[in-house]
This record gives C-alpha cells, sequence and structure tokens, in this order.
C-alpha cells in the first residue's frame, strides 16, 4: 500500500514539475483565451438592444437569462471547461497504441488509467497554481456582470461537485474514445466528430436553454452539458432543488458508466493488442 | 520560361495549384473527410446565429439609430466571412504555419536560394484545396440571403448593379489584409524563434473581425473598434463589403462610403507594412541547420 501511495506522488510530482517550466508563457496565454469574450459581452449587448428595439437598452431576458446572466455564463463556462477539458488526452492514447509505446504499460507494474488520472490531475494543479491569478483578475473586473452576488453555501457546494465531477467525467469519457483507437488506431475523425458535438451540446457556445424543444430534454440526458453547462447554470441559480439533485445524479451515473466502459475497452483491446519489435 | 532571368510569376502560380489539386485528389477520401469537417464547423456556426435570431429580430437596433443587422442581413455578414476565411484558410494558412516551421528546422535556406521572390514563394507554396468548401457554402449562404432580402414584401432590397462589381474587389481587399497581417505574424517567428502562439494570437485578432463593427460603442468598444479599424484594420475586412450589399443606399458623404474608401488605404497601408516587416525579419534570419 504504501510503496503504491509513494508511485502516485512521484507520478504526481514529475507531472507538475513538467508543468510549471514555463509559467510566464502559461499566464499569458490564460489571461488570452478571455479574449473571445470580450467579443460576446458586445454582441449579447447587440443582441438585447435589437430584440428592444432600442440601442440603449439591454434589459429583458431569453429563456429567463438577462444580459448580464449570459456574460456571467460564459466567464463561468471557462471555469468548467479548466475541470473539464482533456487536451490530448484522447490522441495521446491513440498514438500510444499506434506506436506501441502501450507496451510499456503491459510490463511495468501501473495501470495505465491510473497513471493517466493521476498526470491528469498533476497537470491540473499546475494549471489551477498559475491559471488562478488571471482567473480572479478577469472574474473580479467583471463582477458586476454578477448580478445576484455569490451563490448561498448549498448551491456553492453543488458547484465544486459539479465541477470536480466534470474533470471525472472528462477524463474517463476522452479515455474511452482514445482506446477506441485499439480497434481503429486512427482515432482523430472520431475524436473530430466528438469535439463537435461536444462545442456545441456542452453549452460551450451558448446556454443550452435556449434549444427548442425536444433537443432540450435530448441534451439534459446527454454527458456533454456537464462538461461546460451544467456547473455554469448551477452557480448562477438556474438548476435549483430536485432538479438539481437530478442532475447531480445523473452525471455520477454517467461517470459510474464511462470508468466502466474504459475498464472493458482496456481489457479487450490489450487482448487483441500485438506489439512487435523494441 | 522566356529568359533565364525573368521568373514568370503566373506560371509558378498555377503550377502550384495544379499540383496541390493533384495530391489532394490523390488522397480522395481523406479530401472528402476534410471538406465535410471544415464546413460542419461553419455549419455549426450558423446553428448558432439560427438560435440566435429565434429570439431577437436583430442584432443592433434599427430604429434608434439605424445600426441594426436583420436575419439575412446578418446572413449577408456572415456569408462574407466564409468567403473570405475560407480563401484566407485555403491559399495562406498552411503555408504561414509551415514558415515558422522553415524557420525553426533551418529549411529556409533552400526557400532563399530560389531565384524567385521568397515571399511569393513561402506565401502560396502550397494550397489547401478542402478549405474551399466553405466557400461553396458562403456562396450558396449569400445567394439565398440576398433573394430573401430583395424579394421580401416589406421594404425589400434594391442593390445597386454596381455593388456586385465592388463586392469582389473588397472581398480582395478583405483577404489582402489578412494575408498581410498573417504573414507578419509568421514572419515575428524568425525573432522569437517560435511560434506556438501564432495560431493562437491570429485566432483572437480575427475573432474581433467575424461581428458587424456598430455592436463595439460605448466607453469600451469605441476604443476597440478605433483599434482594430486603424491600427490593425481587422474590423474592415468583412465589414465594408458585408455591408456594401446587405446595407446599400448610401449618400457619398456617408460614412460608410468613407469607410469604403478607408479600406484601399487600409488594404494598401497594410500590404506594404507587412512586405516590410517581412523583409526585415529575414534580413535577420540565420540559418538553423550545419
Amino acid at each position: 500500500m504504501f510503496a503504491r501511495v509513494a508511485t502516485w506522488w512521484t507520478i504526481l510530482k514529475i507531472a507538475l514539475e513538467e508543468r510549471l517550466v514555463y509559467r510566464g508563457d502559461f499566464a499569458l496565454g490564460t489571461l488570452m483565451r478571455f479574449l473571445p469574450i470580450v467579443t460576446q459581452i458586445f454582441l449579447w449587448a447587440a443582441i438585447f438592444e435589437g430584440m428592444n428595439g432600442d440601442a440603449r437598452d439591454t434589459s429583458g431576458t431569453i429563456r429567463n437569462y438577462s444580459y448580464h446572466d449570459f456574460v456571467a455564463y460564459y466567464l463561468l463556462t471557462m471555469i468548467s471547461r479548466a475541470f473539464s477539458s482533456m487536451p490530448a488526452l484522447a490522441s495521446g492514447i491513440g498514438l500510444q497504441v499506434r506506436n506501441g509505446e502501450i507496451k510499456k504499460f503491459l510490463i511495468q507494474p501501473i495501470d495505465m488509467t491510473g497513471f493517466l488520472l493521476l498526470s491528469r490531475i498533476a497537470h491540473k494543479l499546475a494549471y489551477y497554481s498559475v491559471a488562478t491569478l488571471p482567473f480572479a483578475f478577469v472574474f473580479f473586473v467583471c463582477r458586476n456582470y454578477f448580478n445576484d452576488g455569490w451563490p448561498d453555501p448549498i448551491t456553492l457546494l453543488a458547484f465544486a461537485s459539479s465541477l470536480v465531477m466534470g474533470f471525472l467525467l472528462g477524463f474517463f469519457l476522452e479515455s474511452c474514445i482514445g482506446l477506441i483507437s485499439f480497434w481503429f488506431l486512427e482515432v482523430s475523425s472520431l475524436l473530430f466528430v466528438y469535439m463537435l458535438f461536444s462545442f456545441f451540446l456542452s453549452g460551450h457556445m451558448f446556454p443550452l436553454d435556449m434549444l427548442p424543444e425536444p433537443w432540450r430534454t435530448i441534451v439534459e440526458w446527454l454527458p456533454l452539458q456537464y462538461l461546460a453547462y451544467f456547473p455554469s447554470a448551477v452557480f448562477l441559480g438556474k438548476i435549483e432543488g430536485m432538479a438539481l439533485v437530478k442532475g447531480l445524479l445523473i452525471e455520477a451515473l454517467w461517470i459510474l458508466f464511462f470508468i466502466f466502459l474504459s475498464r472493458v475497452l482496456w481489457r479487450r483491446g490489450i487482448n487483441r493488442y500485438s506489439g512487435f519489435g523494441g | 520560361m522566356s529568359s533565364p532571368h525573368r521568373t514568370s510569376y503566373s506560371t509558378v502560380f498555377w503550377t502550384i495549384v495544379r499540383n496541390s489539386l493533384v495530391r489532394d485528389m490523390s488522397f480522395r477520401s481523406n479530401f472528402l473527410i476534410e471538406c465535410i469537417s471544415s464546413m460542419s464547423w461553419v455549419l455549426m456556426n450558423l446553428g448558432f446565429y439560427l438560435l440566435i435570431f429565434q429570439y431577437t429580430t436583430e442584432i443592433g437596433a434599427t430604429t434608434t439609430d439605424g445600426t441594426g443587422w436583420g436575419k439575412y442581413q446578418f446572413f449577408v455578414f456572415l456569408a462574407t466571412t466564409m468567403l473570405i476565411n475560407s480563401v484566407v484558410q485555403a491559399f495562406f494558412m498552411p503555408n504561414a504555419q509551415e514558415f515558422s516551421e522553415l524557420i525553426r528546422s533551418g529549411n529556409l535556406d533552400f526557400a532563399l536560394l530560389k531565384p524567385i521572390d521568397t515571399q511569393f514563394l513561402i506565401s502560396i507554396h502550397r494550397v489547401e484545396w478542402s478549405s474551399l468548401a466553405n466557400f461553396g457554402v458562403g456562396m450558396i449562404l449569400l445567394i439565398v440571403s440576398l433573394i430573401e432580402l430583395t424579394t421580401r414584401s416589406q421594404n425589400p432590397l434594391t442593390i445597386h448593379p454596381i455593388a456586385f462589381f465592388l463586392y469582389p474587389f473588397y472581398l480582395a481587399c478583405g483577404v489582402t489584409i489578412l494575408y498581410s497581417l498573417m504573414i507578419s505574424l509568421a514572419a515575428t517567428s524568425i525573432w522569437l524563434g517560435r511560434n506556438q502562439t501564432l495560431y493562437n494570437f491570429w485566432f483572437y485578432i480575427t475573432n474581433f473581425s467575424r461581428y458587424p463593427m456598430e455592436i463595439y460603442s460605448g466607453t469600451f468598444g469605441q476604443p476597440l473598434r478605433n483599434f482594430f479599424t486603424f491600427i490593425i484594420p481587422v474590423l474592415i475586412v468583412i465589414n465594408v463589403p458585408a455591408r456594401l450589399l446587405a446595407k446599400p443606399l448610401q449618400p457619398w458623404n456617408s460614412s460608410s462610403s468613407q469607410l469604403a474608401a478607408f479600406a484601399i488605404v487600409a488594404t494598401l497601408g497594410s500590404l506594404l507594412a507587412s512586405r516590410l516587416i517581412f523583409q526585415r525579419a529575414l534580413a535577420s534570419y540565420r540559418s538553423a541547420s550545419s
């Protein structure tokens, strides 16, 4: 048991150090990522003005979202995505399967998913340690868009757990896509389709409440909404009470499903896998 | 070739265009997948705006100061974005990315040795035909929107025939401005030695150009609008041609006509500036190999 914890700790430390090499570039890059929100602020102002027919009037709501809610929503999705996005996870697994590097997990006494999960946690921790400052800065500058201020502790707790679960869901979902490369070798086109749907249906582009029925209900049962929409909507108090409990429950079920699926894919995958050469 | 010391640029250009097409066509299914994938992003973006127009009749308010964009007017704008971006992506994007790689690896030496203008060669060294799929999507959207605008029962749009000549001209201006910006950004990698952020930077700057310029108003919007009109003129790229078709009937002394005149100046200015930057950068190039 102790040896295992020591292994985990080492993996965590290596990944953390690897990530902190270029902190300056990293912080600047994080700040730049908020630039598209600047255009969203102006775009949504123009949409609300168009809706009201008055260039100085941004009042009113679209599906219960005021103009300020929209801006706050886009800012919050940046946080959701900071937890749920897994750059290069699926394509990394695919690459390892293709070039045979995956062999090392068959020889070494480390579980691949466990190893990747730990490195990913380390990457995220390193990311937050650097990104917190630019995030705090942007949110402070934009604090006026949060009309209701901080939500109550229960909502905040639900928000925090939806972020952590969003991380787990994102990780296991993308791992599964990566593991499919045992069968297809090249998963980049599959990944592309996934990214396409994820961008539109995760709520990265707009609050999913805007979708007309039956799409709204369909999206509610899909796992994608937990990657961006759900935590943000929870923070803004758009999902409360039973709906919140139901949402978190469905999310937990999706996580369990993808953990199970990733185990099955891994077992089946290494059974068909054959590595050649050194 | 006519004489050994004169390079026929058009011959070189057409040879490159043809070779790229031959190359793309030898991997036909890959080509098809690339077409579909670039088209699906664009269609998704269209879906986003279709959704927005479920809730509002226009972006910006026309009644107060005539700055709003109705649904099909905005789709003309969107179509213009597609047309310009697809051309830039097909002809210049892959080359600008490769240019930075050439600098890093030292392979730029080979381009410098060729008896042809280096900027010309590295700018259109390869053409990505699949990106032109969006040109088709843009054309269809443009035609549909224009038919809708000109045949609507209330206040139908009349487009002056001259607009149909000016539109392609300003499309070309827009492409030129974006090209200048891109090649300048790529050239800076000679000094910086790396370009990882090049694509990001490009994306963040051009992101501002994808919306009607009227939306940038108010205390923060106006300076932003001035900056991206006069300093880095990306706001002109799509706004001028799109306005020409979607919002005609502007008298000569109006602000939009002045903007159109300024667009020509801005195009020439950016082309000149990019040429200067490119040559300056090239002068400080030190090969990376051996």
